[in-house]
């Protein structure tokens, strides 16, 4: 197995020409390595050796057509995948020279550095908008009620919330809108300090007025996270991300700068489906 | 289409309008008494018990609740409920102590834990043993368990705590209330957790996965993401095989002992001991008297208030946790 993948390394394969050239232009660090990567549901292969570098304090847009596994892809990086019954993944996905799938890497652990963001808001029902933001601290055995309101009210900013909830804190999470909702959970995920934030569809449930302050918002947190998402909408990747890869039945078919995909795509397949003739 | 002035559509419109409201009618009929067949049993139940017990407490008094001899002789005639309500409570609240955490567990390793092939086919035994009559059980018991019961479990706590806890004061026989305790946990436990399980897997997926996200392990999903949901129903399906160890009758008469009379009252759980429901059916057939029958039918209605005052009490727990958490069922 890990000779295989070694060989394979040293010859580039023909696709990864052009995300050479387009991530090489800029010299940051790259965050998250994807190698030959396939997540699998039983027998069934949803996604096929990606190849994949996520650049640091970046936002990565995955796109394609429903069913091309961008969002198996996506859960891939932070082990989630494979909570799924029957479902795994082989590859190796390197974050800052680790491999998290490395069978001395306990997948708690992984989870706790990388944030998730899931298509549907999930605050914890029974929990109050304090207790949702802390839940991650006080897992992880926080017990110092001053550094957790701080980092709660700290979260809570950083997620554009708190203004909006600073007198309610005790309200249960629930009694919040869906848009608020979500960026509780971000709020939630960003209290654990991730160093990179997985987000999954985060405003298909939401209306035009929630998803565009969640846009703002990453647009914002790049600057200290590293951002993943996963969108179905062209125009939000355009407007939102740096790199965007594009993905079709479980194959990726092309990965660069986001201008570059969206205005002179090199595969044809990209180009009809940025221009909506498919998807 | 059809032309509305003309004539026919307007036969079958009005047709359509009485059959419409006839099987409504018919609906409606069967609907409503339905339920109405549950308010008339409840009363019906309420009124005979009642009416059969009032000879008892005109000649007793609520005394009878509070005491404890028992003597169907004619002549010398006395009857007390308490050493059975004692029994009754005691042998449920062993059951439930003992039940309730196996039942959890059961149902955490099914709908959490296992894969699908071993849990699907345990959930299926699960519901197969809830559905085993309890005169089974109760035979089983008499034959071959309560001497496990007796040698494995009570010998070893009797010879360790006997001398100074009374709990555990008191040679061990193997048909007491400790085996009556025990046997109805196992009735129990897979209806509980039949339901504990049905109850976990209504727990969206994505809860579970907003606390794995977070880097919690499985244990601390199930505590974080799982119990919260579940707490209202875990109570109501442990308050549902509360109602069925209090009631329980022929398993319990088979183990318990059956004795009557102030030895009932027992003074440890090696003690030989009665419910209310093992004495109404140990005596029912032999009742002479009718101060006698008056006795054992009011032994039925203090076990039915005993069982409301118990759903009664769990409901308003469930509805006060529910407030505690507000927002709990809203989603």
């Amino acid at each position: 197995m890990e000779e295989s993948m070694e060989t394979k390394e040293a010859v580039p394969e023909g696709d990864s020409e052009t995300r050479k050239t387009s991530i090489e232009k800029s010299a940051e660090k790259i965050k998250v390595r994807i190698e030959n990567v396939n997540g699998w549901y039983g027998s069934k292969r949803a996604i096929k050796d990606v190849n994949l570098d996520i650049k640091e304090k970046s936002v990565t847009a995955f796109i394609g057509p429903s069913g091309c596994g961008k969002t198996t892809l996506l859960r891939c990086l932070n082990r989630m995948h494979e909570m799924t019954p029957g479902a795994h993944a082989d590859g190796r996905v390197v974050l800052d020279g680790i491999d998290i799938y490395d069978k001395s890497i306990d997948p708690v652990v992984i989870r706790r550095r990388i944030g998730m963001v899931f298509q549907k808001p999930n605050p914890f029902p029974t929990m109050s908008i304090f207790d949702n933001v802390a839940a991650g601290l006080r897992l992880n055995g926080m017990r110092n009620k001053t550094i957790i309101r701080e980092i709660v009210e700290e979260s809570l900013k950083n997620a554009a919330l708190w203004e909006e909830v600073k007198n309610q804190l005790e309200q249960p999470g629930m009694s919040l809108s869906g848009g608020q909702q979500q960026r509780l959970c971000i709020a939630r995920a960003l209290a654990m300090q991730p160093e990179v934030l997985l987000m999954d569809e985060p405003t298909s449930s939401l209306d035009p007025i929630g998803s565009s302050k969640i846009e703002e918002l990453v647009r914002i947190l790049k600057d200290s996270v590293t951002i993943i998402i996963v969108t179905h909408n062209m125009q939000q990747a355009a407007r939102v991300s740096d790199f965007t890869a594009f993905m079709y039945l479980g194959d990726l078919i092309e990965y660069g700068l986001t201008n570059q995909i969206f205005m002179k795509p090199e595969k044809e397949l990209t180009e009809r489906y940025i221009s909506g003739k498919f998807g | 289409m059809t032309s509305p002035s003309s004539k026919n559509s307007r036969y079958i419109s009005s047709l359509f309008v009485v059959r419409k409201k006839r099987g409504d009618h018919l609906f409606y009929g069967l609907v409503i008494g339905a339920a109405a067949y549950t308010l008339l049993m409840v009363g019906l139940v309420g009124f005979s018990v009642t009416r059969g017990s009032v000879d008892i407490f005109l000649a007793e008094g609520i005394e009878f609740v509070f005491q404890s001899n028992w003597n169907a002789v004619e002549g010398r005639e006395a009857f007390g409920a308490f050493p059975y309500i004692i029994g009754t409570l005691l042998s449920s609240a062993i059951a439930m102590v003992i039940g309730v955490p196996i039942s959890l567990g059961i149902a955490i390793f099914i709908s959490e834990i296992a894969p699908p092939r071993i849990g699907t086919p345990l959930s299926f035994i699960t519901e197969l043993l809830a559905a085993v009559p309890s005169i089974i059980y109760g035979l089983w018991a008499l034959f071959v368990f309560r001497f496990w019961v007796r040698d494995l479990i009570e010998k070893p706590l009797y010879d360790a705590f006997g001398g100074y806890i009374p709990f555990f004061a008191k040679t061990p026989f193997g048909l007491d209330i400790f085996t009556a305790g025990i046997v109805l946990a196992i009735m129990i436990i897979p209806i509980i957790s039949s339901i504990c399980r049905e109850v976990m897997r209504v727990v969206p997926d994505s809860q579970r996965e907003a606390a794995y996200s977070l880097g919690a392990t499985r244990w601390e999903t199930i505590r974080m993401a799982v119990f919260p949901y579940v707490k209202s129903g875990i109570v109501g399906a442990a308050m549902l095989g509360l109602g069925r160890a209090v009631g329980e009758t022929i398993l319990v008469t088979m183990v318990i002992g059956n004795v009557i009379g102030p030895s009932a009252i027992p003074t440890s759980f090696f003690s030989q001991g009665q419910t209310l429901a093992s004495l109404v059916a140990n005596e029912f057939n032999e009742a002479s008297s009718d101060l006698h029958l008056s006795a054992l039918i009011a032994l039925g209605l203090i076990l039915l208030v005993l069982t409301m005052g118990i759903n009664v009490v769990a409901r308003l727990l469930v509805k006060k946790k529910i407030k505690a958490s507000s927002g709990a069922k809203s989603q």
